[in-house]
């Protein structure tokens, strides 16, 4: 089995528990995007390159993740609604480790 | 008023390569953009990142894609209206249209074309409190017309390029001008970086960071705001400007208007020819949405490719039509200029 459980808390507040592949090389935006969970041109505009911040998220579990790389840190920087536990959910990976993690997306900017 | 056989709205990719298939059926483009050059996203955003699905090239540069797209396009001779964004419809009694831009250039076709992408690029705005009063009235979030702020005091917010290279230009010609940026880095050409950190030491310009922007005062107009250095200290400034430049973001916006049915912020299209609810008005490329719609480069230009099957029908009644390919027919441009095969010579063998 290469699935995980992850719970994503949407725009209005609703939580999403959804199974999400750890062998497709995708990240937790393309996850949001795959279940439909917000409008359409609302998450993810740059495609995942980190260059949008609209697929911001605060991470709300335990999780270790890895670190933000200089672009993620940079994009953070210029975006709004930034709290301490602001990521770009384009730059996280769905891995093995990542099983249980909860995170909310931001509000659309 | 600009008359065109095909109304393209969006010079991004998708649309620069319906110039040429258009091209191969002898109609005219002309393009509208929100942006002040061609390219779209790929120019905008990411020119400089590596695209590795366009078919033929293993690895091209999206600048490079853009760069080549322009001049496959060339001897078409597209016209262009850049810097502004289409605004309003007008379908007319001969059945053409009118598309008035922002800015009041009225453009009249008989076949649209729109291949916005994700929308016109609009600044990213700060979540401030009355923010929108000292819209125009102190705040700009584009500059259009620098001698606007010619002996004036500017106060420019963001860490990215064009925070870097305003700074640097209206250092120049206002009486002052302040950066103030979230944290101690800034994500920038290194050059204007550079350059900032130079014209700071020489106290052409002040740096402020890290430190964010918290209100704005005024009466009627925009007199000072208030900063936060360090997530601690609160300074006051008097300005005759604010100028935050948080970078774009792509809106739906006027289009959302025309009538069209609008499904996952897209627009629906028959995937026939790629024609919107609006007879005569097309929508291709990441702006269209269908079932199965995938928003890649590669199928915006399958899609212009038929829907100027369609826009051919509609300008010339009857005429029949059969596809021709390229290496036979060759690329006769309306420059007067003419591309094709080199014809082999054979030579018959005397035994």
């Amino acid at each position: 089995m290469t699935d995980i459980s992850i719970s994503i808390k949407d725009r209005t507040g609703k939580i999403h528990s959804v199974s999400a592949p750890t062998d497709m090389a995708m990240n937790l935006m393309e996850l949001v995007k795959s279940y439909e969970i917000e409008d359409e041109g609302t998450i993810g505009t740059c495609g995942g390159m980190a260059m949008c911040a609209s697929c911001q998220c605060y991470i709300l579990s335990e999780h270790q993740l890895k670190e933000m790389d200089d672009d993620e840190e940079a994009m953070l920087s210029e975006a709004f609604f930034v709290k301490d536990n602001s990521r770009l959910s384009c730059q996280i990976f769905i891995t093995k480790d990542l099983d249980g993690l909860e995170f909310e997306i931001a509000p659309a900017s | 008023m600009i008359k065109t056989d095909i109304l393209i709205i969006g010079a991004g990719p998708t649309g620069l390569f319906a110039v040429f298939e258009a091209g191969l059926l002898k109609m005219k483009c002309h393009l509208i953009d929100a942006l002040a050059q061609p390219g779209g996203q790929c120019a905008e955003i990411y020119p400089k990142k590596p695209i590795y699905d366009i078919p033929g090239f293993p690895e091209i540069l999206a600048g490079e894609l853009v760069d080549n797209l322009m001049s496959q396009c060339k001897q078409f001779e597209p016209g262009f209206t850049l810097g502004e964004r289409a605004d309003k419809l007008e379908k007319l009694d001969d059945g053409s249209f009118i598309v008035t831009t922002n800015k009041g250039t009225k453009h009249n076709s008989k076949i649209i074309a729109i291949a916005g992408g994700l929308g016109s690029f609009e600044p990213r705005k700060p979540v401030l409190e009355n923010l929108q009063k000292y819209e125009d009235n102190g705040v700009d979030y584009m500059i259009k017309d620098p001698q606007k702020f010619k002996d004036k005091s500017v106060i420019i917010a963001g860490g990215g390029d064009s925070a870097l290279d305003w700074t640097i230009f209206l250092a120049e010609i206002c009486k002052s001008v302040t950066l103030i940026h979230r944290r101690n880095e800034f994500r920038g050409a290194l050059d204007s970086v550079d350059k900032v950190i130079e014209l700071k030491n020489k106290n052409k310009v002040n740096v402020i960071t890290p430190a964010e922007v918290e209100k704005l005062h005024g009466d009627k107009k925009l007199e000072k705001i208030t900063i936060r250095i360090n997530q601690e200290n609160v300074k006051e400034i008097s300005t005759d400007f604010f100028i935050p430049l948080f970078g774009l973001s792509p809106k739906l916006g006027p289009l959302s208007e025309w009538g069209f049915e609008i499904e996952k912020n897209a627009i629906k299209v028959d995937t026939f020819d790629y024609q919107t609810n609006i007879p005569g008005i097309f929508a291709i490329g990441d702006i269209n949405t269908y079932k199965g719609k995938l928003k890649l480069i590669l199928c915006g230009f399958h899609e212009a490719t038929l829907m100027c099957q369609s826009a051919y029908k509609i300008l010339n009644p009857g005429k029949n039509l059969i596809l021709k390919y390229t290496t036979v027919s060759g690329v006769h441009g309306f420059d007067g200029s003419k591309k094709e095969a080199e014809k082999s010579v054979i030579k018959s063998i005397n035994s």
